[in-house]
Formats: structure tokens, sequence, C-alpha cells
């Protein structure tokens, strides 16, 4: 798997995770929030990070590899600039789903899991996002939720995300 | 704050200041616009009327005397945004920034009701103005979403006005633990994760374990595809949750709680994170809350977007920060939670029922809702159906009522087929059984399951053997891999399935898959994987004729699926 690099973080990059790692030192317990900041911080969870927090929380790298690799949210691979999550939920499936995934593959030509060259786009398939009653549903960055999609809004919505 | 009478004269002179959501007019204000800030209306823009609202009001130099509150969702998602606007309950859909005008102008300013923007009951000639008299709210019972209309979330002292706290007060000072637990058990609250156990045995058991810390565990994981009731309770009403974990800590000895929410979800986050903060702020979280000498306190813990964290034993494990993997039980968190220790882990919507029952008394509350399945039940409808949101009725409401009634029917005339409810552990329920009472037993009777909530309304057009394999490439996704039933069973099934639904199906393979099913359901870990083949076992129980078309004929008759060649 040639997912993580192993290269070295810089030194404020390390510093701020220090930071982060801080109020969790020697306590595995808190390894998904301490995960779920270092992502927020770096963008993803390259070696270099994984090494870091194992360390600084007492666990082995095997079990902070596999807490990452078994949580959907957390991704060893560098993520685009803005991350779109089309909703597979029932409710979005029964409504169109797959016709909103498919617009956005053939728009930007990447496939679900996957980043645009450029790194504007990572594109996702997510299990509901509890916006059923707006369904079909896509939510961006997290915090977006665009809903009741037809594949012809579908490119200005992109757009708004640069 | 430091005792109940400190409470009460909060509630006494929030309540006053508030009398206009009662709908009494007011000598100092002209209005409260309750403009709905759940999920659902905020991604439908309800921000911008907000801001047109207020863009408004100051034009017309009347900014001082009237308050836009955002609310928790109230229900209608497809109608969104919607507004109630008071002293005269006037209830306004499908809101856009230019409509901010006509409502200012017209209805606040001059007192003309603004029709156009109001709802019309199917079939009937005028629109209902009055949030009071419309059909599609007088068939609710609002227990759990008791304050959606009224409070304003982030707002602790609404909270109070609307008699929030009282009953944690009354928890505090007027009973013994055994006596909450008494009460509870007295009430007839089931769980409503879906699992449905007694609320108040479970309590039982936790204050009878060994073994401190114990703790107090709300499961926010809401994961079923369709199911988005909990995140209207979390952003509208999170108090009612704090209240109710804190009365089960004074029941079983607890002074720690945990909050899970999915990452799914960041306002509900974000409202509860305030709702802490104020409850710390003013003594109802922390140490010698309101006098008495108990203490309690909560976090709040994110998932990371693993279904199976929703299940219980997985859940905790997931608190501790290790992979969402179950275990196996006994024991039960009631004896062996997180860390080990005594642990009782409710569903949100249980927890928002807590402090009705504690201040209003079990009897009150058994009052409602049928012999076996007391209170009431949040649904979230969605699918092919008109009014899409949520609603909140007493168990035993029948599901045509649910569907017809109050969901408005079906778009477009086409033909009912199926209501699939409990999610990916849930069932099919066809059009013969519409009549069916929604309760725990009569939905096990059918093959299906109460589940958290969510009701996905098929039509006509929705092919059965497709729906059937949607929800097993979910479980199959969500499989965390730890048993071999689930985590091959379920691959397998899936297979056969795809088979099927690609012309590939051979004779014999329903019986297989019938066959599959049964052995998963008997032997796997957990409720993941033990529920995962009842979408399959419905469809075939209720559809089979759609297998054998698709195996014999290699037909399709939704033209759904893809025949290849």
């Amino acid at each position: 798997m040639v997912a993580c690099a192993s290269n070295i973080g810089n030194d404020e990059l390390i510093k701020q995770l220090d930071k982060i790692i801080d109020p969790y030192r020697g306590n595995p317990g808190g390894l998904i929030q301490v995960l779920t900041k270092a992502q927020g911080l770096v963008g993803y969870l390259p070696k270099w990070v994984q090494v870091q927090i194992a360390e600084g929380l007492g666990v082995s790298l095997q079990e902070v590899f596999g807490v990452i690799t078994f949580y959907a949210f957390f991704s060893l691979i560098p993520r685009g600039r803005h991350k779109i999550a089309v909703c597979a939920g029932t409710a979005c499936y029964v409504k169109g789903s797959k016709m909103v995934l498919k617009t956005i593959r053939e728009l930007l030509n990447i496939k679900p899991g996957q980043t645009t060259p450029d790194s504007r786009y990572t594109l996702e398939q997510v299990r509901c996002i509890g916006a059923c009653g707006l369904a079909p549903a896509m939510i961006i960055d997290g915090i977006d939720v665009h809903g009741r999609l037809e594949p012809e809004l579908i490119p200005a919505v992109l757009e708004q995300y640069a | 704050m430091k005792s109940l009478d400190e409470l009460a004269k909060i509630k006494e002179n929030r309540r006053a200041a508030l009398k206009i959501r009662e709908g009494v007019p007011s000598a100092t204000e002209k209005a409260h616009i309750m403009m709905c800030g759940g999920a659902g209306c905020i991604s439908s823009k309800c921000l911008d009327v907000v801001d047109a609202m207020k863009e408004a009001l100051n034009k017309n130099g009347i900014a001082d005397k009237v308050q836009i509150i955002l609310t928790g969702c109230m229900g209608p998602c497809d109608m969104g945004p919607v507004a109630i606007v008071y002293p005269d309950a006037t209830f306004y859909r499908r809101l856009k920034p230019k409509d901010a005008e006509a409502i200012v102008e017209d209805h606040i300013m001059k007192g003309n009701l603004v029709q156009r923007l109001m709802y019309r009951s199917p079939g009937a000639k005028e629109p209902t103005p009055s949030v009071n008299d419309i059909d599609l709210f007088a068939k609710q019972k609002k227990i759990v979403l008791r304050n959606n209309f009224y409070i304003d979330p982030t707002s602790i002292e609404d909270y109070i006005a609307s008699g929030g706290y009282a009953a944690l007060g009354k928890a505090l000072t007027k009973m013994q633990p055994a006596e909450i637990i008494e009460e509870v058990k007295k009430s007839g609250l089931r769980g409503r994760g879906g699992a449905g156990f007694s609320t108040g045995m479970k309590w039982g058991y936790t204050a009878a374990a060994s073994g401190t810390p114990k703790y107090v565990v709300c499961n926010g994981d809401e994961g079923d595809p369709g199911a988005f009731m909990d995140r209207s309770v979390l952003e509208g009403d999170p108090h009612s949750i704090i209240e109710g974990m804190a009365i089960c800590g004074r029941a079983i000895g607890a002074e720690q709680g945990y909050v899970y929410v999915r990452a799914e979800y960041p306002l509900a986050i974000e409202r509860l994170e305030i709702a802490i903060k104020k409850a710390r702020e003013n003594g109802l979280l922390g140490k010698d809350i309101l006098g008495s000498g108990f203490n309690f306190d909560m976090e709040i813990r994110i998932g990371a977007g693993a279904f199976v964290c929703g299940e219980e034993t997985a859940l905790l494990t997931s608190i501790e920060g290790k992979r969402g993997e179950p275990r196996p039980r006994p024991p039960f968190p009631a004896n062996s939670g997180v860390w080990g220790k005594p642990t009782v882990l409710n569903n949100v919507e249980t927890w928002a029922n807590i402090s009705e029952i504690i201040l209003k008394g079990s009897a009150a509350y058994a009052a409602t809702g049928t012999e076996k399945s007391k209170g009431t039940k949040v649904f979230a409808l969605a699918g092919r159906i008109n009014n899409t949101g949520i609603i909140e009725v007493p168990m035993g409401t029948t599901l045509r009522e649910i569907i017809f009634e109050i969901g408005g029917g079906i778009p477009r005339n086409k033909a009912f087929k199926a209501v699939q409810i409990g999610g990916p552990s849930g069932g099919c329920i066809p059009a013969e059984d519409l009549d069916t009472p929604v309760d725990y037993e009569s939905l096990t009777e059918l093959g299906a399951m109460m589940g958290s909530g969510g009701m996905i309304v098929l039509d006509e057009t929705t092919c059965m053997v497709d729906i059937a394999k949607f929800f097993l490439d979910f479980t199959v996704d969500e499989s965390c891999g730890k048993c071999s039933p689930c985590r091959i069973g379920t691959k397998r099934m899936y297979e056969i399935i795809d088979n099927i639904s690609n012309g590939k199906g051979k004779e014999g393979d329903i019986e297989l898959l019938i066959e599959l099913s049964n052995a998963i359901k008997d032997t796997a870990l957990c409720g993941l994987g033990q529920t995962a083949p009842n979408p399959v076992l419905s469809t075939i129980k209720y559809f089979r004729n759609e297998y054998e078309e698709h195996i014999r004929d290699k037909k399709c008759a939704c033209n759904v699926c893809d025949f290849k060649e």
C-alpha cells in the first residue's frame, strides 16, 4: 500500500501537532480526537503524523494505523481543497443519487475516492448525511449541504468552490 | 444557580418575556418570528431569508420591536424554509428572501397575513393560517419535540422558561435514586434506538452493578440512512439531553456522561457545545448542582464515519479510542461498558423523554401510546412522499395515517408500493398491511422493526430487488469485519443479489438467500450482522414475484436493473 508518504513534516506543523497532542499526552483514549484535529491541521494523516501521535499518546504505530483505516473520515493520502460528499443514503438513492454521482464523475473526470489533478476537488460517496428532506443531496467541505439536486444545477454549485 | 427557587425565578421572568410566543400580544414588541433553523431549512438557505427580514425591519424602523429567533427543526423539511410569526401563530412556508418585505410590511405592520405563503391542505380551497389549526401538525403529538416551535436552542433561559431543568431539580431534591428508576420503569419507556428494551430496567441493572465510576452515554451516532430524528433533537433542544442524562446520573450513581455524535452533524455538535457551556455556567452541570451535593458533567465525543459505531458496544469501544468493533454480550454495558465499568447507554430520543416523565409523572406519560409501547415516536419521512420531514406521533398510530394523512401521500399520483422501516436492519411493509399500528410488537411480527425511526416510502417505480441490494451494499461496506458470518456472509449474499439484478440469477438463488440469511442472523456477533439479512428476507416475503421475474424472465418490471447481455 503506497498510501502513506513518509516525508517529514515542517517544524511549524510539528509544533502545532504537539499542541494538539498535549492535552491527551500518555492517554490512548484520546486517539480519535487527536486524529480528527491532526487531520484538520495537516489535511491528511501521513506517516510522520502517525508516528508523532503514537509516541505522544503511548500507543503502537500499528494501533494508530488500524484506527485510521477503520474510520471512513480519516485519509492516508492528500485530498483536494474541497471535499464533495455525495449522499448515498436510502432517501437520496430513491430520489436519484446515482444520477448526481454520474454527473459529477463526468464533469470532473474522477471516481469516488479520487482527487482532481489540480487538487481542487475530492469526490466521495458517503452514507446518509441526514438531509433526507432535501434528497438527493451532497455536502461540500463537511458543512454546506446542497439539496434537491438535478444534473443541470450541479456545475453552478461546484463553481462556488475555488 | 444554587437552588430550585432561583430556577423558578428565572423561569417566571423568562416566561413572562416570551408570552408573545403563547399567542399573547405584547405591549412592547410587535412580533417574534420563529425561523426554522434545522439543518434542512439551513440547506434551503433560510439564513438568507433571515438577513432579508433584518433588512426589511431596519428599513421600516421596527427592528427593536421584532425578534427573529432561529429554532430547531419544526418538521416539514420539504416545505422549507418555514417560519411561525407570533402572536398570531401564522405558519409560512417555502420562504424566499424577497418574501421578507411582505411579511414585515403587510403582516407585522398592517396585520394583513400573507396568504400566498401559507400552507394549504390538499384539496382545500383556503389556506390554513394558524399553525395550531394545520391538520399536518394537529395529528401529531409532541413530547420529544415539545420545544422546537418555542425556544432558541442556544438559550438556556428559553429552555428553563419551557419548564427545563425543573425535572432535574425534582429528581435531586424530592426523589431518591430508586424512586427515579421506578418512575422510568412505570412510564413504560422503551429504547428508541430500535431495540426497544425497557429503559427503566436498563437503569436498574446498571444501578445494581458493582464497579465505579459509572458512566452515562448518549448514542447520537444516527447512522441509519434515511433517519434524521436525533439530529432534530440535538440541534433543536440540546438541553433536553443534558437534563435527561443528569437525571440518570443521579439515579445510577454516575458523575460523568459522554454524548457520542456523528461527525456528519456539525450543527448538532455546535449547539450541544453551547448548551453544555451554558449549563456549566449556570451551575446545572458540574459540582453541587442546585445545591444538592450531586456532581455531574459531560463531554462530547465525535464519531469518524463508521456506521457500526451506532451499535452500543462498538460505540463504547470507539469512546475508548479504538477501532469501533463490537464485543460479545454478555457482559452487557450495564455491567461492563466503557472502560469495563457499568454504563447506561441510551439513544438521543430516549433521553429527550426523561425530563417529561420525571416532571409530569409516569402515569401521565403512560396515558399516550399502546399497552406495550408507551409514549410517542419520532419518524423521519422520506422517499416517494409529498411531505418529507420529521413527525412525532403517539405509538399505535397506523402506517396509513402517517403516510397518507400526515405525509400527504405519494407524489405524482403514483401507487404506494411499500414502506421501508428500520433502515438496513429493517424490512418493507406492503400495501395490505398499511393499517398496522406502529408499535414495537406489531412491526416485528411483520418482519420489520421499529428501528430508529427512518421511514422510506417506495412507489410503483421502485424495484424491490434493487432496494434489497442497496441495503446489502451498505451493510457489506459498513461491516467491521470482526466476525465471519457478517464479514463473509453478507458479501456472499450481495454477490447473489447482484447476479440476480444483472440477469445472471439461477434457480435456487432465492432459497440460498433465505438459508444464508437465517444462518447469519443466528451467528453474527452484533446487531449489524444479525439484522443485515432483514431487508432481503422481507422483500422476498412480500415481493418474491419480482425476484422470480429477474431470475426466470431476466426482466425488471420497473426498468431499474440493468441487465447486461
